[in-house]
């Protein structure tokens, strides 16, 4: 399908004409169309192609200019720079959240919009479109023999039970370094104290911070890891050595991030853009409020653990843990628990 | 009697108006009332979860080593967003210095030291509610200030308003159609008392002039009991008026008839040429005289009675033969033969009183008019739908021109000079006809000399 598309990969490190960061910029459609949407994400091509592509297909004359960034570069460019782009794509939600609080988007509605839940959508600014739980992953190697937990408590109790068999073997987010881990984090601890206890014993046990879900993975599945912890649990079962590892869903809580889309204040085709959001929002929920496999091959289905899923709630709470004196008190907290000097 | 009423204005109409525009009053009233109230609550609303919010970050803050230590709690804005979807904006300032948030948030007015402060003002092209709070804190020994400036955009509220005021406004209409439906229930029934006093006071005349007996609203009390005792002058007056013209007939053509006797007593005393023609003149006076008195009162009685003309079964024919009887001496006095010819049972439907002075003048006129020796033929029939009492004579006829003229008060024939007439005769004839809804129909005979008078009543 590739081959069929206009592509212009151009691999820009470091990228020095604009102040943020861009790791990828790829064009699809037509050259020196006219009509281009420029769309900023932090999503990898290779998720969003062929959604997109099916959007050119019933677009012709229409260009998508797709740049791909950091979730604070993206937040620096719209924010800060006021860089023009159309359409902005993140799976940063109290970013995206606070882009939209502080006015730098343009609202849109439309039947798409509004026939998303109540959760997937704040104001007429932020349209979520994918659920992703933050999931635990095992390698069946280092759990053979031993009972699957299905809960933190589960996991701590098989810890406490077998330190030496996992010390140095747990890896999580760097908090100071991932967004997202940032943000999975701070909804756990909101959740359950369980999740301090669970920093306090992945800390004892030498835990080995990390910048990407993707990094963890591949780790687990060589063996370097035993337990990754908030993983992105569709980044894991999208892969394809699936079999060395078990993805759990914590059954007494799992977070959920949501991506979500919005359209910035500045952008220049708003005429290009609403349409582009009509058609993201249609190709993810047309599945009856599952996210579309087009967009993500995941086998998981979200529906049977209803009551375990914790989505995280679009909205100005979000804005509080963005505050510098929280992030400070919280990632000191944190840093006393994972850091056992 | 004027059967036109100068009417302006409508009470039913004027009452529906009133109502009206009392309802519209009312409802606009409501409309504003609800929507203001639903304002102020929106906004109190607003102004106590911000105020809840804002002290809920004021108790998160202490001092550490002259160090401000913040641990904002995340309930204090998802709280905020529990009401509305709305934007936030926060700014913390610790001993008058920003250290924290929107850094271009200002702080609402001067501190009271006092409770918290409430300003609407834009903040980033947006009207924006906004809080400020503050709490005192000691540090080394001096007292420090922590202020947070809590701010909320109002669209939440905006669409609750709105929604309010259209379910205001739904109110409002509902409330006024329901009034309007009502009012025109109400101004109906208020006046259909009136409507049917109007319809049994129609139903009254001069046989019935009985008080309205049926009982009234109180407001109408007055105008009936006035309307009653009218009535009842009315028929005193109508009693008095007959009495006095049967009374009148009685004392004018009494005397007039013993003046008559004695004159011709003394006409056939006298024997002077000379005084023998002064009596005669001196009775044809007094006839004229008694002739004139006596259709006057008539007419009297026609105008009398004609305006609340009595409704009963006149038979034509007994009323007829009556009549004919009665003057049948008058006629042979001048050797006329005066002869009834019925030719169908006819009857109809009014006052016999009147029809017999109408049919009196028609017949006295012919006798009059006739020379001696002829005849006077009154023919009862029914033709084309009407009952008709036709008399032909054989006397000098009408003249050619200006026939209709006869019937006009006091207009008299240009062929009758030298025989006693007032000229009220067929004005009588044509007023009773008329007012039975018939006819008066004067013509000479197609064949031979003398006149044909119709008069047609409706059949009953």
């Amino acid at each position: 399908m590739r081959h069929l598309i206009l592509s212009l990969v151009l691999i820009l490190y470091p990228f020095t004409s604009g102040a943020f960061e861009i790791e990828e910029q790829v064009l699809f459609g037509p050259e020196n169309s006219a009509r281009m949407i420029r769309v900023i994400s932090t999503g990898d091509v290779r998720v969003f192609e062929p959604m997109i592509t099916g959007f050119l297909a019933e677009n012709t004359d229409v260009a998508v200019d797709y740049t791909v960034v950091s979730s604070s570069e993206l937040m620096k460019a719209i924010s800060q720079e006021e860089a023009s782009f159309d359409v902005a794509i993140s799976s940063a939600m109290d970013l995206q959240t606070k882009l939209a609080n502080d006015g730098f988007t343009a609202p849109y509605s439309s039947q798409a919009t509004e026939a998303l839940p109540e959760w997937a959508r704040w104001r007429q600014d932020l349209f979520a479109f994918t659920q992703e739980p933050a999931t635990i992953v095992l390698s069946k190697e280092a759990f053979a023999g031993l009972p699957l937990p299905q809960t933190r408590q589960d996991l701590i109790s098989i810890l406490r039970q077998h330190p030496d068999k996992f010390r140095g073997k747990i890896g999580t987010y760097d908090l100071r370094q991932s967004g997202l881990g940032y943000l999975f984090a701070t909804q756990d601890s909101r959740t359950s104290e369980v999740y301090w206890r669970l920093t306090e014993v992945m800390g004892a046990l030498d835990a080995q911070l990390y910048c990407c879900s993707s990094d963890m993975i591949n780790d687990v599945s060589t063996g370097k890891l035993a337990v990754a912890y908030n993983v992105l649990g569709n980044y894991a079962l999208s892969r394809a050595d699936t079999d060395r590892f078990i993805v759990l869903l914590p059954s007494d809580f799992t977070t959920v991030m949501m991506r979500t889309v919005l359209i910035p204040r500045n952008a220049q085709n708003k005429e290009l853009a609403e349409p582009f959001v009509d058609y993201l929002l249609q190709v993810a929920w047309n599945n009856a409020g599952q996210p579309s496999k087009q967009l993500y091959n995941s086998i998981m289905t979200l529906a049977q653990k209803e009551d375990s899923l914790r989505r995280i709630r679009l909205g100005p709470g979000l804005l509080i843990f963005l505050d510098t004196y929280k992030k400070r008190s919280f990632l000191t907290a944190w840093e006393n628990a994972i850091l056992q000097e | 009697m004027s059967g036109t009423v100068h009417s302006r204005g409508s009470i039913r109409r004027r009452l529906m108006v009133q109502l009206l525009l009392g309802a519209a009053v009312l409802a606009i009233a409501l409309f504003f009332i609800v929507q203001s109230l639903a304002r102020q609550l929106a906004e109190e609303s607003q102004d106590h979860i911000l105020a809840a919010a804002a002290s809920a970050i004021l108790d998160a803050a202490s001092v550490r080593q002259g160090e401000l230590q913040l641990d904002l709690p995340y309930s204090a804005f998802s709280m905020l967003g529990n009401l509305s979807n709305d934007r936030v904006f926060y700014a913390i300032h610790f001993d008058d210095t920003f250290v924290t948030g929107y850094d271009d948030l200002p702080l609402a007015l001067e501190s009271n030291n006092f409770g918290p402060r409430f300003v609407t003002r834009l903040f980033r092209s947006e009207e924006v509610r906004i809080i400020t709070a503050e709490r005192r804190l000691a540090s080394a020994g001096k007292p420090v200030t922590v202020e947070v400036a809590l701010a909320q955009t109002r669209d939440g509220q905006r669409d609750q308003l709105n929604w309010i005021s259209q379910t205001a406004a739904t109110l409002g209409a509902g409330f006024f159609v329901s009034v309007a439906v009502l009012a025109f229930l109400a101004a109906r029934s208020s006046i259909s008392p009136l409507l049917r006093l109007t319809e049994s006071v129609g139903r009254r005349g001069p046989q019935d002039l009985r008080p309205v007996a049926a009982p009234v609203p109180s407001e109408m009390a007055p105008l009936v009991a006035a309307l009653n005792r009218f009535m009842d002058r009315l028929k005193t007056s109508l009693s008095r008026s007959e009495e006095f013209i049967a009374d009148a007939a009685h004392r004018v053509r009494t005397p007039l008839a013993t003046v008559r006797t004695q004159a011709e007593i003394t006409y056939r005393r006298v024997e002077k040429e000379e005084n023998r023609t002064s009596i005669r003149e001196m009775i044809r006076a007094i006839d004229e005289s008694s002739r004139a008195a006596g259709q006057m009162l008539d007419h009297a009685m026609v105008t009398l009675r004609t305006d609340h003309l009595e409704q009963a079964v006149v038979d034509l024919n007994t009323l007829s033969a009556e009549m004919v009887d009665r003057l049948r001496p008058m006629a042979e006095l001048r050797d006329i033969d005066l002869v009834l010819n019925v030719l169908n049972k006819v009857a109809t439907v009014g006052d016999a009183i009147l029809i017999q002075g109408a049919l009196r003048n028609i017949l006295d006129n012919a006798i009059k008019y006739s020379s001696t020796d002829s005849t006077i033929t009154l023919s009862v029939s029914q033709n084309a739908g009407w009952a008709q009492l036709k008399t032909n004579d054989q006397g000098i006829g009408f003249p050619e021109n200006g026939v209709e003229a006869l019937k006009n008060r006091y207009a008299r024939g240009a062929n009758v000079e030298g025989v006693v007439g007032s000229g009220l005769g067929l004005t009588i004839a044509d007023e009773v006809a008329r007012a039975h809804g018939g006819s008066l129909n004067i013509a000479n005979n197609t064949e031979g000399p003398g006149a044909c008078v119709t008069l047609s009543f409706p059949l009953c």
